[in-house]
């Protein structure tokens, strides 16, 4: 494919740069919202535009399972699941990471059940936040499309060896038909050179992987993921600048937008930055100091760029899409945005809404609400626990 | 930027006919959304897709609560939901009907502007069924101007083949010739 602008839909974008990645295996189970994007998958490998091993497993914990064994033997791994396949691929899901094993997931952000649902929130990949996966959040079908790429090029490199979680909001980007810039084939070959992993599985050279390990050894070995994950970030940031070299679009750990001189801002992850820039451009023309803060990268966790983006803010108005119950200090965001700024000068209050939880839509309107009644409740001094958006008497 | 609100029955098409316009929009250099009032899909209930159209990247994720345009597929709908629903001052609807816009018009306080076609008898005369979804396009594109005939032309035959794109084509450019718009 030439470089071309197309009006697609993002599980389709997400199915053709898994083709233009030129992978070898996809393993997946199809559930919603997930599931156009492992259909056009599958029919990219039956057309033979994709000359790949499509596995259509019996469940998402073969999928998983599938997904490892083909990393381990160094092939290019890609699979998608959203939920309750999530939940159902977790035991396997901490093995790929403890294992070192690079693939790509599209996670379709979706809540877990029960109430069952299908609809969209950040349940499922805070299920999962301690696993040791790369997590990165995307806004829009063009950030997911450049994300899915760029996640390739940082599970692989040779001084990474991780599985990374692109999440993106399901339905709300899995569903929406937008522009999206496909780049030319070339361009992602040349972005994507294929790196034979150094410990891949071979009849010619034995090793083991996934060893039984004694208390004499397990400290080690857990100390050992920790690094991997934190020597990761300056490899992501590579794989990013590269990116944004050749295609003009540029990522960061943390986004900040019209936050200069901004008193007070509002902290996202996912699709909700969107429409939170929207919002705060109106709030500009009401001559409010609002700016939003956007985490792009959620593990490993961006502490100083996000320190840095928040030290000398009045407020932070944090946006959660899960609930951590009974945690009693707010979602996981807002948590770990207090711990992250805990005793430090020039912290901000910090403000935290839980919002949008399966689906529920959150309108323009909805933050200009938050934003502002944030605002307000840090004033006063209302800083405890979290506030649940819309919850009905 | 246009938003657009469509309503229709689930198999109808209603997701179809905002994905196509979104499609067109695209294609000529412009930014456009298109998406479905998420959640499973129920053949016969009534179901909701959306648009937006713009000049620049378009940031909002949530739904159209305040429509420009309304478009109606399944003129049984009115009397379960209120197509006019947030529609903006000076916003259109646009409806699968016989009846004249200004017989609509009287039906709705007289509150907004009104066109109509009868798309069923389009679409049943050149399609041999009642599928109107991209016959309404070709009323939609009279009405708002925002894509033109040509601009539909490539996503149609793409998303139906040439034989029965060109049937599909037929349909639409009848409605784009016999949608009566009111004042």
């Amino acid at each position: 494919m030439a470089k071309t602008r197309k009006g697609v839909e993002v599980s389709i974008a997400i199915a053709e740069a898994v083709r233009q990645a030129d992978v070898d295996v996809v393993a997946a189970y199809p559930i919603t919202p997930q599931t156009h994007i492992v259909e056009h998958l599958s029919e990219l490998v039956a057309d033979g535009e994709l000359d790949a091993e499509f596995v259509p497993v019996d469940s998402e914990h073969s999928a998983m399972s599938v997904c490892c064994g083909s990393a381990a033997v160094g092939a290019r791994t890609f699979t998608s699941t959203s939920a309750q396949g999530l939940a159902l691929m977790s035991e396997i899901y901490f093995i790929a990471a403890a294992m070192r094993l690079p693939m790509v997931m599209a996670l379709a952000n979706r809540s877990l059940s029960s109430p069952l649902s299908i609809w969209n929130d950040h349940s499922d990949i805070m299920m999962v936040r301690d696993a040791g996966w790369i997590c990165i959040f995307v806004e829009n079908g063009q950030e997911t499309y450049d994300n899915i790429l760029c996640a390739f090029r940082m599970a692989e490199n040779p001084e990474v060896m991780l599985p990374v979680a692109v999440n993106l909001d399901g339905f709300i980007l899995t569903h929406m038909i937008e522009p999206i810039l496909y780049e030319d084939d070339d361009l992602v070959r040349s972005y994507l050179p294929w790196k034979p992993m150094k410990n891949a599985l071979h009849p010619d050279r034995p090793v083991s992987m996934g060893c039984f390990g004694m208390p004499e050894i397990y400290t080690e070995a857990q100390m050992n993921r920790e690094m991997g994950v934190r020597n990761s970030y300056p490899h992501i940031l590579d794989a990013w600048e590269e990116w944004g070299r050749l295609t003009g679009r540029h990522y960061r750990p943390v986004e900040t937008y019209r936050c200069e001189d901004a008193e007070y801002c509002i902290v996202t992850m996912g699709s909700y930055g969107e429409t939170a820039m929207e919002v705060v451009d109106m709030l500009r023309e009401e001559g409010e100091k609002v700016g939003v803060i956007k985490i792009r990268l959620w593990r490993p966790f961006p502490l100083e760029e996000f320190r840095k983006a928040a030290l000398g803010r009045k407020c932070l108005i944090v946006m959660d899409r899960a609930i951590t119950f009974g945690g009693n200090q707010g979602g996981p965001v807002a948590t770990e945005l207090r711990s992250a700024l805990y005793g430090m000068d020039g912290a901000p209050s910090i403000v935290n809404y839980v919002a949008g939880l399966a689906g529920r839509d959150v309108s323009r309107k909805d933050f200009r609400n938050i934003i502002l009644e944030g605002k307000a409740k840090a004033a006063k001094g209302e800083v405890d626990g979290f506030t649940l958006y819309g919850l009905r008497g | 930027m246009l938003e657009v609100r469509i309503h229709g029955r689930g198999g109808q098409g209603a997701v179809t006919s905002a994905e196509l316009i979104a499609i067109s929009a695209v294609d000529t250099g412009r930014y456009a959304q298109a998406f479905p009032s998420f959640g499973p899909e129920r053949r016969g209930a009534p179901v909701v897709a959306f648009c937006r159209v713009d000049e620049k990247a378009i940031r909002i994720r949530a739904k159209v609560y305040y429509p420009d345009v309304v478009v109606v597929l399944d003129p049984g709908l009115v009397d379960l939901i209120d197509p006019t629903e947030g529609m903006k001052e000076g916003g259109i609807l646009i409806m699968n009907s016989r009846k004249r816009p200004s017989e609509v018009a009287a039906s709705r306080g007289g509150a907004v502007r009104v066109a109509t076609v009868d798309a069923d008898r389009i679409a049943i005369e050149e399609l041999g069924r009642p599928i109107v979804n991209t016959t309404m396009i070709g009323a939609f594109i009279k009405a708002t101007g925002i894509v033109g005939l040509d601009d539909i032309r490539g996503p149609i035959l793409d998303r139906f083949g040439s034989k029965l794109g060109e049937r599909n084509l037929k349909a639409l450019e009848r409605a784009y010739h016999e949608v009566e718009i009111g004042g």
